[in-house]
């Protein structure tokens, strides 16, 4: 069949996106963020992402349309997210999604938003070698995965056992006064600072830890650990060197992400490893992924920042992978999974 | 001829026409499988009025008061329906589809109206009656208060769902006599629950 051209929606967190494919072809990703909203509160707030959902909606979509140059009718597909998020948001894309295929008569795929992460990596690029590991990092998850078919077979390898990598960054940035969302503030402050002067903690690291979750991630005893140090040096009456706190914390993250990503690369001879998730956009998780995939004979790829973040055209492109995969429509009545397992690729 | 929507309570769609009345509605109540049944709802209405997507007029929707989450699935479809059929939506608030069901029944005199808004509160209106052309008169709210503070000498009509039929012969009326629809904004009547921390705690004792 030519390749399919399908529409996709994703509302899984506080990003409103719309995005278009035409198989592996981008054609529209526009998306709307409610970031701003959530700045103050230091966090996304659930409520108020739902309720930008529905405003962003309409104008989203039918930016993404112009922006393709394509009208409803000719699209093949529509594909939504269905999990895993916050469920409030979801059910807006979900309702969205199923008032569009109705009126259109186009069969809907509902979509696993990580699976989702891993097809943005298809969008333009040399087709996506396979098997692969794939690294998923946000505010919202923290995951790595071994993908050995797209649209048939995910497995999950291993994901944080408490916060997400974006979350710990964001509570870091509050507690050295640093606006949300922290990723890009730690990033900037911390380009002046020694990742090396301060030792914290790597989460789940241990010889004994690597036993049970070898690849699973904590950040949570990372963030006590600043959080404690800071203490101590205002406590003292010292000042606290926030370039280095910055770095030094940093550090500590990317470098746990990318031993275990490597690790499972090694462990399970894929010599791939795939990016994604907003931290991607995190200055050190990519040189040091770029300098150890080096080390290790493991082919990294990392797609353009602007399918890195949450969006529509990843979404899209699962759902035209499935098109193309020739697996049928998912049927109507699916909901919003918040907690929808990796290895669900469709609902 | 109106596609019908609301969500406010339970689910609720149907197809009715200024002339011919209900020609189809299909509701389910469970106020927690909005966007599970929505799609079902809406094609069952299709199937069983035998009315295509291009025989529609516009498609109505109810925009609450109504808890949030559910709300926003039928105002979401109604929007993306309408938007993909290519045409207009037309709102209503909630209760005044209430109201207007009570008194096309041929009841009279001040109504109230209440609808559960979670957390031991309800979502209520008042009606002072139907005007000359049937439309009910909305006299107070919608507002939000616990049961017992409500003290009105208005017959009380505890509603736990809303027929998307009476949101759509609603819209019908409003747009036969030329009054206003609802605002675009859905009736939340509750702000998002946040609480602005006042610092990250302490981790040292
Ligand atoms: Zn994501």
């Amino acid at each position: 069949m030519n390749a399919p051209l399908v529409l996709g929606i994703e509302t899984s967190c506080d990003e409103t996106g719309v995005g278009i494919v035409r198989g592996t072809e981008l054609l529209a990703n526009v998306i709307a963020s409610s970031m701003d909203e959530h700045s103050r509160y230091g966090g996304v707030v659930p409520e108020i992402a739902a309720r930008a959902h529905l405003e962003a909606m309409m104008p989203t979509l039918k930016a993404a349309l112009a922006e393709a140059d394509v009208t409803l009718d000719d699209l093949d597909a529509i594909a939504v997210t269905s999990g895993p998020g916050l469920a409030g948001a979801l059910m807006v894309g979900i309702g969205a999604a199923k008032g569009l295929a109705l009126a259109t008569g186009k069969p809907l795929y509902a979509v696993n938003h990580l699976v989702g992460h891993v097809g943005a990596d298809v969008l333009g690029g040399e087709p996506l070698e396979q098997p692969t590991v794939a690294l998923l990092v946000s505010g919202g998850h923290t995951s790595l995965l071994l993908v050995r078919d797209l649209v048939s077979d995910v497995e999950l390898l291993g994901e944080t056992i408490d916060d997400a990598a974006g979350e710990a960054f964001d509570k870091v940035a509050r507690l050295l006064s640093l606006p949300y969302p922290g990723g890009p503030h730690i990033d900037r402050a911390a380009a002046a600072g020694d990742p090396r002067a301060i030792q914290f903690p790597r989460g789940l690291s241990r010889p004994k830890d690597l036993e049970r979750h070898r690849y699973d991630f904590s950040f949570s005893g990372l963030k006590t650990a600043v959080a404690r140090w800071v203490e101590q040096r205002r406590d003292a009456g010292e000042g606290v060197p926030i370039p280095d706190v910055a770095a030094s914390f940093r550090e500590a993250v990317a470098d746990v992400l990318i031993t275990k990503a490597v690790a499972a690369c090694n462990d399970l001879g894929v010599p791939r490893l795939l990016l994604g998730g907003g931290v991607v956009a995190n200055a050190r998780v990519r040189e040091l992924a770029e300098q150890r995939c080096a080390e290790h004979g493991i082919t990294l790829r990392i797609p353009p920042l602007s399918l890195c973040t949450d969006n529509g055209a990843m979404i899209a492109e699962v759902g035209a992978q499935l098109v193309m995969a020739g697996h049928e429509p998912s049927s109507l009545d699916f909901g919003a999974d918040s907690t929808l397992p990796v290895t669900q690729i469709q609902a | 001829m109106l596609l019908a929507i609301d969500t406010s309570a339970g689910s609720s769609v149907a197809i009715v026409d200024r002339d011919a009345g209900v020609l189809a509605q299909r509701s389910v109540e469970d106020t927690r499988k909005h966007a599970e049944v929505i799609g079902d709802l809406i094609r069952e209405c299709l199937a069983e009025s035998g009315i295509a997507t291009s025989a529609l007029s516009g498609v109505a929707v109810g925009m609450g008061p109504g808890p949030f989450t559910g709300l926003r699935v039928g105002i979401a479809a109604a929007a993306t329906f309408a938007f993909a059929a290519g045409k207009p939506v037309v709102r209503v608030v909630s209760h005044d589809a209430v109201a207007f069901g009570w008194y096309a029944d041929g009841n009279t005199g001040a109504l109230l109206v209440t609808t559960d808004a979670r957390r031991r509160e309800v979502y209520w209106s008042e009606f002072s009656g139907a005007d000359d052309v049937g439309l009910p008169v909305r006299a107070a709210g919608p507002a939000i208060a616990k049961p017992d503070e409500l003290t009105t000498g208005a017959h009380r009509l505890d509603t736990h769902w809303v027929s998307a039929a009476s949101v759509g012969l609603l819209a019908e009326r409003i747009y036969q006599h030329g009054r206003d629809f609802a605002a675009p904004e859905p009736v939340y009547l509750r702000s998002p629950d946040v609480t602005l921390s006042a610092g990250p705690k302490r981790v040292t004792t």
